[in-house]
């Protein structure tokens, strides 16, 4: 019977710790989707938290100075300014009209300021799910 | 054609449905000929599928472009191995290899069993008949491969079709797909085995004898699948990484962790009777992963997060899941009488529990990333916000669990069964411990500060060594006896105990492509915009642009640096890393440069042209010992193959270790 409380015990700190990790990660990782409404909405609740906002390029809004670029993101109605100041260079599909995404955190002048932004051509891109994945991985520089 | 390639896919559906009820009566009333009936409907499955497949194949590699999926993955100016590649370059096609490749798997298990197992066999073909009739109906119903392209009611062929996507137009790209498949498909086999002895109690382990050895081949087929995978990302891509936690990437990790699991904790039930429930438990569940990770990869329903639509397809797999699993589950809780166990765990230091935490962490590993790759359904589902974890969620909390593993790996095999005494431990673990300390100290004095790093470094010598240490002692105990060199007697001893010092051997790999990972721990990247004749450095390395240059044809343009490189003052040659953009698909694609070393790679990236359209970005990055991965992935495939071969004595040294007797390292010959 020992044994077996010998196990529990050992079971229990090793679940544990990884809870603890796990719960750990994800508060230090987490991304809010939101729709460029709800963006609007959350006002200053969204102030801090990361957050991920989609929409179609507004056409005309793309304005290059230096290493800034600032766009403007559309769904249905609502649009929101954007900035985007990230290193790597943009998509080659980041132009007028395309779909993008971008991450990134509510600077507190109501400009979304993204880190990393995708882009893809509403018009050409056909939704293969399958095929999807070798395009759709983002920029990013994370390692194993 | 198209009709022959439709009706063949309808026959096989119909067939395929048959089988399902020959075998399930035929083994439930014991009637041969509905058994022997359901045999023949697997390999009739077969044929018909693998008509549909050539009909596929055949108007791909002509270029039909009346058909739809011709026209939407192939072209005229495609390369014939990228042409027959568009085979699994879309949605429906390659439902049709995982149908035609599940056929391929029942009709061998069907030929290779015909005169073993036969009370069990009859359901074995319904089980396996059961995922078949599930994706013929996805093939004959949901997403036809044979789809005509048409005007009105003419059919009509286009000019010329789109192309297979350009990322996807890379040797590796090319059978990663067919590797992945085979991984998931196989993993049905051991499934259905594993239900087919659950219905009829099967007694003895003759089945599970059979079952480990078709796990270990799906395993090395996924095992190959997710490197060929992670390699494609790294030579093509052009992040500079292998592995980024993709929602793909891990649906593809799931059921091989937990079909790891399960290839060690079978041996507890084969050597002692132990965890029958959760071998069970194991089977079905890497099975239900694979299925699972087609749905992900199917479906879109996470990826819908950065891809922009969703496919109907998902309620299909959700409706099957369901059934499937619910039918497990009520098989595994009537029958539990018969998975009852025969021994019990004596101590905390012995072979059984270290195969028993082997498996928890595995198995909390599994959870863990299918927990992170699912947080946005999850989520959005308990409090109505998406919400989603990225890469640092996955590494907090695998890096510790691997580490863990590769801990494991060292100890777990030179535990002896039931308790190990002290004495053994120290005799056993004294040196290599010695020595991987020794190492992670010096390591820390020569100025690394990474704590992982640190410990993974240490750990990998440690295994590195008992492994090492297992093979030479039997080595020379062989030797000793029959008069030959070390070599010989190391071959010798692999050849009388395959799995045994074949599992060394992958554990071997594993070891190596942990020093790959860990590598990534001091990896050095920089972004840089820059003209012809400037210069930058990144480690060690002085980069220089020797030239721009670009330039366009019929299928993309493209932009391309010449870069000079060299280290400490010494040229090394140049690299030409370039940037492509397709025009059809309007789509740009990297040629990465990279100048692979054992120590370390030097990684360029052409990321494109500056705003003003003067100056190039180069991405340049500093990957240490990524080669390791690669090198590490081929011992473990040489490794999983010497476990295949039959060992030169088989059941031996399993019943002395029984007994709790241990023997000299290398089994005796009698």
């Amino acid at each position: 019977m020992r044994t077996y409380w010998r196990f529990a015990a050992l079971i229990v700190v090793i679940v544990g710790a990884l809870v603890w990790l796990a719960v750990g990660g994800i508060n230090a990782d987490k991304t809010y989707y939101k729709t460029v409404a709800e963006l609007q909405q959350m006002g200053s609740h969204a102030l801090g938290k990361r957050l991920r906002v989609a929409g179609d390029l507004e056409p005309g809004s793309i304005v290059r100075s230096g290493r800034q670029v600032a766009f403007v993101l559309r769904q249905d109605q609502r649009t929101i300014k954007c900035v985007y100041e990230g290193t790597s260079p943009l998509p080659d599909t980041f132009k007028d009209g395309a779909q993008a995404l971008a991450d990134g955190r509510m600077g507190p002048n109501g400009v979304f300021r993204a880190s990393q932004v995708q882009a893809k051509c509403a018009s050409k891109y056909e939704s293969q799910p399958g095929q999807a994945h070798p395009a759709d991985i983002p920029i990013r520089k994370a390692g194993v | 054609m198209e009709n022959l390639g439709s009706l063949a896919i309808l026959l096989a559906f119909c067939l395929s449905a048959f089988a399902i009820l020959a075998g399930a009566i035929g083994g439930w009333k014991r009637n041969p000929f509905l058994a022997h009936a359901a045999g023949r409907a697997v390999y009739s499955v077969w044929f018909l599928l693998t008509v549909a497949a050539s009909v596929l194949v055949i108007g791909l590699l002509t270029g039909d472009f009346r058909m739809a999926y011709v026209a939407a993955h192939s072209n005229r100016s495609m390369p014939l191995l990228y042409k027959f590649a568009a085979w699994w370059g879309g949605q429906e096609g390659s439902l049709l290899l995982w149908s035609w490749l599940l056929s391929c798997y029942a009709a061998v298990v069907v030929f290779t069993n015909r005169r073993r197992h036969r009370s069990m066999m009859p359901y074995v073909v319904a089980t396996l008949m059961l995922p078949q009739c599930f994706f013929l109906i996805l093939n004959a119903f949901v997403a036809t491969p044979f789809k005509m392209l048409a005007v009105g009611r003419h059919v009509q062929a286009v000019a010329d079709g789109q192309g297979l996507n350009p990322l996807l137009q890379y040797p590796a790209m090319a059978i990663h797909p067919p590797m992945l498949y085979l991984g998931y498909v196989g993993f049905a086999v051991p499934f259905a085995f594993a239900i087919g002895s659950l219905i009829t109690r099967q007694p003895g382990d003759e089945w599970i004898y059979t079952t480990r050895r078709w796990t270990l081949v799906t395993w090395m087929f996924q095992t190959t699948g997710i490197v060929l995978g992670a390699g494609w990302a790294y030579a093509v891509l052009g992040w500079g990484g292998y592995w980024g936690w993709d929602p793909v990437e891990n649906a593809s990790f799931l059921p091989w962790l937990s079909a790891t699991a399960f290839l060690h904790s079978v041996m507890m039930q084969e050597k002692k009777g132990m965890m029958k429930v959760w071998n069970m438990v194991l089977v079905s569940g890497t099975f239900f992963l694979c299925i699972f990770g087609t749905f992900l990869t199917r479906s879109g329903v996470v990826s819908s997060v950065h891809a922009f639509a969703q496919s109907s397809i998902g309620k299909w797999f959700v409706g099957f899941l369901a059934i499937v699993i619910a039918g497990t589950l009520y098989l595994i809780l009537d029958r539990l009488d018969y998975l009852k166990t025969e021994a019990r765990l004596e101590s905390v230091i012995s072979r059984e529990s270290s195969f028993m935490f082997n498996n928890l962490i595995l198995v909390a590993a599994c959870f863990a990333i299918l927990w992170g790759t699912l947080f946005p359904v999850i989520s959005e589902w308990a409090t109505g916000e998406k919400i989603s974890v990225g890469a640092p969620f996955f590494n907090r909390i695998n890096i510790p669990i691997g580490l863990f593993l590769l801990f494991l790996t060292g100890v777990g095999p030179l535990f002896a069964w039931r308790r190990t005494s002290l004495e053994s431990l120290r005799r056993n673990f004294q040196w290599p411990l010695l020595a991987g300390i020794v190492l992670a100290i010096a390591l820390f004095a020569a100025g690394m500060r990474h704590p992982y790093a640190l410990i993974s470094f240490g750990l990998c010598l440690f295994v590195a060594w008992t492994i090492v240490t297992e093979f030479y002692k039997g080595a020379r105990a062989i030797g000793a006896k029959t008069g030959r060199n070390l070599v010989a007697g190391a071959f010798e001893l692999t050849r009388r105990n395959t799995r045994r010092y074949g599992g060394y051997i992958v554990h071997l790999g594993i070891v190596l492509m942990f020093i790959g990972f860990t590598g990534s721990a001091f990896n050095k990247d920089s972004t840089v915009e820059v003209n012809r004749g400037d210069s930058f450095v990144i480690g060690h390395y002085q980069l220089k642009v020797a030239d721009l240059t670009s330039g366009d044809n019929d299928n993309y343009s493209w932009n391309r640096a010449l870069i000079d490189v060299s280290k400490d003052g010494k040229p090394l040659g140049a690299l030409e890393p370039e940037r492509r953009f397709f025009k059809a698909s309007n789509q740009g694609t990297s040629e990465v440069a990279i100048r692979r070393r054992l120590d370390e790679d030097l990684y360029l990236n052409f990321a494109g042209m500056s705003d003003d359209n003067q100056r190039a970005v180069i991405q340049a990055y500093v990957n240490p010992l990524v080669s390791w991965i690669w090198i590490g992935f081929w011992v473990v495939l040489a490794g999983t193959l010497v476990c295949l071969v039959p060992s030169k004595q088989r059941l031996q040294y399993a019943r002395t270790q029984v007994l709790g007797v241990r023997t000299n390292y290398a089994p005796v010959e009698k």
